[in-house]
């Protein structure tokens, strides 16, 4: 098992700085500045449409897909730029995983889903791969249901097991953040249940940011809790960001109060 | 307002009634007048035999079997690269404005008629390959390098499609993975799209292999098995186009024979297509 060297708790492991996002015109992110703790797991919160997933997928730059996204201020990974002009995407990518809403699970066999992005960054060797796919699929307590059929097409999985696979896959390239974007929503309660317990082992180890409707899962595992809220012009602001226990007993304010008792939104 | 839905309804079943039918006798007809001949030279002569002389009642269309084979295959070793590389520029790196472009233009040289590229292939390929490589300039070569840019519309478009289809959760997927655009296309889209790409080449290798009078033109149609790609061939369809004119007798029934054979081929291709396309859904 690999230990990140920087990984000590309470650190900051990302951090946003006045970070303001357009499509096109539209501004959808305006002024973002937090702090994501190192192992540990931050929710972000908050009504649809009011920027969650733009903010989550800043981190591993995956709006440069969109072409009209522009992006103004700073985000910093271990106190590096990423935005920086000599960034390598691909690596940041490496560091940064993420776990999609549905699960996106390649049409090819369990052992090549995992293995396909280890395989990828130059490890050539059978038995290794195969070492890391067996380690990445216990840590996503998929191996004791998987281990007998690695060669079987990994579309045949049940839901839950196919975004635990998606887990491991994004595990095998030992990132140091694991980006879930409402990753559970697509599944039944049990299997929510087993990728909130994943969560709370993996965040010993990684940074895990989390994007969830449900603010219950929102309190039951996370450590930090961001809220974000479109204002009057309807751009994405961060309205309250604070430990997840002190915003759920003690909220800043009514507008926080009132979402996360499910007043609206 | 019943009766207008029911006169309608039943213009549209004889439409569809006819043309099935008209398809359904057509193939009867070759059958009728080609299995009689088959019969009487003996299926493994008149397939595996190598002489074709209809003056003096020999019916082997070995040769003809080989110059279609050839043939196609050239066209596909040299259209289904080019082709699916077409389609991945197209779909992965082309700015929309030149994919915009470009797409209409395939569709267009999907509608030239065949007898523009064979004039075409007579003007410039043949002389070519007879300048630079030498024999007669008519050959398999010249026919299939005609038959690549012919199938390449199929192909790209197919392959286009099938690459469009894809969910962009994989291509997202893969990126996040901390893969390459290269990569990403080559271990994951290609593979994504692999059974729509063998489609894609089979119903190329189909339209090749039914081709007649593109090839015509410039296979200089001499009945023999070929030693080298420089060698002049006659392929299955172009021997009907050639001899249909004056055929009579056994001579006509041979001819529809070789239909058959190339029905049976053509036939056995599509069914693959469809049976790879479907067997994915
Ligand atoms: N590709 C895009 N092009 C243009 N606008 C976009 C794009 N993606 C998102 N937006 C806009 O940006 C704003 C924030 O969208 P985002 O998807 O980040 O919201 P969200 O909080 O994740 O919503 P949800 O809870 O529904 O997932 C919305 O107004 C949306 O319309
Ligand atoms: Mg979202």
């Amino acid at each position: 098992m690999s230990e990140n060297p920087t990984e000590t708790q309470g650190s900051i492991k990302l951090s946003t700085k006045s970070v303001n996002l357009y499509y096109g015109n539209h501004h959808a992110l305006g002024d973002i500045t937090f702090d994501i703790p190192s192992c540990a797991i931050t929710a972000i919160i908050g009504p649809s449409g009011c920027g969650k997933s733009t903010l989550l997928r800043l981190f591993n730059r995956m709006n440069d897909l969109i072409p009209s996204v522009t992006v103004t201020g700073d985000v910093f990974l271990n106190d590096v730029p990423i935005y920086g002009k000599d960034m390598d995407v691909v690596s940041l990518r490496q560091k940064i995983g993420m776990v999609f809403q549905k699960p996106n699970v390649f049409p090819m066999s369990i052992y090549e889903n995992v293995a396909i992005g280890p395989k990828h960054h130059g490890i050539r060797s059978k038995r290794e791969l195969m070492e890391i796919a067996e380690r990445c699929l216990k840590q996503a307590s998929l191996w004791d249901e998987v281990k007998d059929m690695l060669s079987k097409p990994g579309l045949g999985l049940a839901l839950g097991q196919q975004q635990r696979l998606c887990i491991a896959r994004a595990l095998a390239v030992e990132p140091e953040v694991l980006l879930m974007d409402e990753s559970c929503s697509a599944l039944d309660p049990q299997s929510t249940m087993k990728i909130e317990d994943l969560m709370q082992e993996l965040a010993k180890k990684y940074t895990i940011i989390i994007v969830t409707h449900n603010m219950e899962q929102a309190a039951r595992v996370s450590h930090m809790s961001a809220f974000m809220m479109i204002d009057e012009n309807k751009i994405g602001r961060l309205h309250e960001y604070s430990d997840t226990h002190q915003m759920f007993i003690n909220p800043k304010d009514k507008l926080t109060e009132d979402y996360i008792t499910g007043r609206f939104g | 307002m019943k009766l207008k839905e029911n006169i309608s309804k039943y213009i549209f079943l004889t439409l569809a009634f006819s043309s099935i039918s008209a398809l359904a006798l057509i193939t009867v007809f070759i059958i009728i007048n080609g299995v009689p001949i088959i019969a009487e030279v003996g299926i493994i002569n008149f397939i595996f035999g190598m002489s074709w002389a209809p003056s003096h009642g020999e019916y082997g269309i070995f040769p003809m079997i080989i110059g279609s084979v050839t043939v196609t295959l050239g066209a596909a070793v040299l259209g289904v690269p080019i082709g699916v590389c077409c389609a991945i520029f197209l779909t992965e790196f082309a700015p929309p404005t030149l994919s915009k472009l470009f797409r209409p233009a395939i569709q267009l040289l999907a509608g030239i008629p065949s007898v523009v590229y064979g004039f075409w292939g007579l003007l410039f390929i043949v002389p070519f390959i007879r300048n630079f490589f030498g024999g007669p300039g008519l050959s398999i070569l010249a026919g299939s390098v005609i038959l690549a840019i012919m199938v390449l519309p199929t192909v790209i478009s197919i392959t286009e499609v099938s690459i469009l289809a894809l969910p962009k959760q994989y291509r997202e997927g893969a990126l996040a993975l901390g893969m390459t655009h290269w990569q990403t296309i080559r271990s994951v889209i290609l593979p994504s799209a692999k059974s729509g790409i063998v489609a894609a080449v089979i119903l190329g290798i189909g339209r090749a292999i039914g081709e007649t009078m593109a090839v015509i033109m410039v296979l200089g149609n001499a009945v023999a098995v070929p030693e080298s790609i420089l060698d002049p061939v006659r392929t299955l369809t172009t021997n009907i186009g050639i001899e249909m004119g004056y055929a009579s007798g056994t001579h006509r029934q041979a001819l529809f024979a070789t239909g058959i054979v190339l029905f049976i081929i053509i036939m056995v291709l599509n069914a693959t297509a469809q049976y790879i396309t479907r067997k994915k859904k």
